[in-house]
């Protein structure tokens, strides 16, 4: 069972997917909430636009998204300079470029998955809640986030996912450096693409599909508790 | 205490126009589906923002579209039990019932958790979750939570028409206990006739969007002009009596109103107890000579004091008010009968009810008369 081992170089790369896809999830995730709020509830001018611009990534080819991401967050990018000047934040071949970029490509999924579990929240309670004191925010915390747990979960896991299998953009935008971007996809790509690398490959893709079938065993089990708590009817 | 409302608020092609003012006690707003009452308590709780009006309780402002004041709805203080109950599921019983405590300030919070849930007999769902709850138990938790607010006034929209007749029988005495024992004012919305007769002190009658007649339950019921806005198959007077006897051997209960005496199947009440008695028109018999031998047990002398006919002069049905020392009865008869009998205004009769006739689910106990109704209740 030798060829089972992982290389050091390995290790990094699945570590490295590890909080890169972890990184991007929990960031996106007070966005996502927002976001999704804002399409499921309110009625504004420019609903359609942002729930477009949401999807974007969903739909464009991520290498067109990677190297989007690199002209706006280059280091001569408009973004991307405004922040290394003003922030010391460097984003370009950096593993926290890997999370936004990762990030941005979860993030349609995570505003779905939200939002279709606020849009099936009876509003009826929200204004209960509301008639018993509670002003909005209060029945945002107490009432709507409560009931879309499983919403949420459902979102992550999803959002987890995408980014750990995320490619192209990444590729595109941080490159491939071991240690610092090369991320599980890119280390099984470097595999393929030098002679003898098929144990390499098969390792990290076994790694690849043990952490997958985790996050979503992880995600059945908490949305059923979640349900079981509403004991729904 | 007092509720003023003046709006008007178009939805759609239905226009809900209300100008009233009530005192303490329950007031029932009452008329058929569809009439607008729901929209009328849900611009009182602040859920619906009306085009035009004022909205004043207790002296507090609330709503004046002229001087641009609108108070949201979760600083207005006004508790609502609605319909389906809307418990929050993801909570139990317990922090269900909380839920608006903690959101009162610590002057406004009235009631104490046990009280309340001796008053609604709810000590047993405590830990639960509403989930499985029976639609009557989910009802009166509702009513707990939207008490535990600690409201200045307590709107019910038809708290009971989502159940059936028995658990309407089980949450009815409930809904007494809490008009009887805490200070707070209700509005019962309903358009059950049974529910009105049993549970109101005053009534504002809407019909249409607008109101129709406002006055003490037993005026507004009595008025012979309002029964198409009504109900009419339910239609009937209201008889204030007093527990006389209790017949062991067979079963019944004596009652003594103004009009008479009143027998009927064995009631749980006390001798001495004030009962509010409802006999319903199309149970009412008349007859021009006291009849012997005849199997109704409640024959009560009175005077015919005035008569209408159902659906214009030619239709078949005429409803008869009379006079019985006092007390209003109304019976439902054909105007074949009418003509038979050659009954007219003035005339001595007598009236036939069936013991059996009379429901208990009909009887309630005295209503106190609110303080703002009082003028009105006096006249009637």
């Amino acid at each position: 069972m030798e060829w089972m081992t992982l290389s050091p170089e390995e290790w990094t790369a699945v570590r490295l997917s590890l909080r890169v896809a972890s990184v991007a999830t929990l960031i996106s995730l007070p966005l996502g909430i927002g976001i999704a709020l804002a399409l499921a509830r309110g009625r504004f001018w420019g609903h359609s636009l942002l729930n477009g611009l949401v999807l974007l990534p969903l739909i464009l080819p991520p290498v067109v998204t990677g190297y989007i991401l690199l002209i706006l967050f280059g280091r001569q990018g408009p973004i991307g300079a405004l922040l290394a000047r003003h922030l010391g934040i460097v984003l370009s071949f950096r593993w926290t470029g890997a999370a936004l970029a990762c990030g941005l490509m979860g993030f349609p999924l995570l505003v779905r998955a939200i939002r279709l579990s606020i849009e099936s929240v009876d509003a009826r309670l929200e204004e209960a809640a509301g008639t018993l004191g509670a002003n909005r925010a209060w029945v945002f915390a107490t009432v709507t986030l409560p009931l879309i747990v499983p919403g949420i979960l459902t979102g992550m896991i999803l959002c987890f996912a995408k980014a750990m299998g995320e490619f192209g953009a990444t590729i595109t935008f941080v490159s491939n450096i071991p240690g610092e971007t090369q991320t599980l996809p890119s280390a099984i790509y470097t595999f393929t693409q030098v002679p003898g690398g098929d144990a390499g490959a098969l390792r990290l893709t076994l790694v690849s599909v043990a952490i997958s079938m985790l996050a979503l065993f992880a995600s059945e089990l908490m949305a059923r508790s979640a349900n079981r708590r509403l004991d729904i009817e | 205490m007092t509720l003023c409302i003046d709006i008007r608020h178009r939805l759609g092609s239905f226009e809900v126009e209300a100008k009233f003012a009530t005192g303490g006690g329950l007031v029932a707003l009452f008329g058929r589906s569809g009439s607008g009452k729901t929209s009328i308590v849900n611009i009182i709780a602040g859920l619906i923002r009306p085009d035009h009006g004022r909205v004043i309780n207790d002296d507090v402002v609330l709503l004046d579209t002229a001087r641009g004041i609108f108070v949201p709805r979760h600083r207005r203080r006004i508790g609502y039990v609605f319909q389906e109950g809307r418990l929050f599921p993801h909570l139990t019983v317990r922090q269900n019932l909380l839920y608006g405590r903690f959101f009162a300030p610590e002057h406004e919070r009235r009631e104490e958790l046990d009280r309340v849930v001796d008053l609604l007999g709810i000590g047993k769902l405590l830990d639960r979750r509403p989930g499985r709850m029976s639609g009557g138990e989910k009802q009166r938790v509702a009513i707990g939570r939207a008490l535990l607010a600690g409201p200045r006034l307590l709107l019910m929209d038809e708290p009971l028409a989502s159940l059936d007749e028995a658990l309407k029988g089980e949450i009815l005495p409930y809904i007494e206990r809490l008009r009887d024992q805490s200070r707070v004012p209700i509005v019962y919305v309903s358009h059950s006739l049974a529910e009105v007769a049993r549970l109101a002190s005053t009534v504002v009658l809407v019909a249409g969007g607008k109101v129709a007649a406002l006055g003490s339950t037993a005026e507004v019921m009595h008025r012979l002009d309002l029964f198409p806005l009504t109900d009419r198959t339910e239609a009937g007077a209201i008889v204030d009596a007093t527990v006389e006897r209790h017949d062991a051997a067979f079963g019944l209960t004596e009652l003594r109103s103004r009009a008479g005496l009143w027998r009927l199947p064995r009631l749980d009440s006390p001798i001495g107890a004030r009962l509010r008695l409802r006999v319903r028109a199309r149970d009412v018999m008349l007859a021009k000579s006291a009849p012997a031998d005849l199997s109704a047990l409640n024959i009560v002398p009175g005077v015919v004091a005035d008569m209408a006919a159902a659906g214009g002069t030619a239709g078949p049905i005429v409803e008869i008010k009379l006079d019985c020392n006092g007390d209003v009865l109304i019976a439902r008869l054909t105007r074949y009968s009418v003509e038979r009998l050659g009954l007219v205004r003035g005339q001595r009769i007598h009236a036939l009810v069936k013991s059996v006739a009379l429901d208990r689910r009909d009887l309630s106990g005295p209503i106190p008369s609110a303080p703002g109704a009082d003028a009105e209740a006096n006249e009637g």
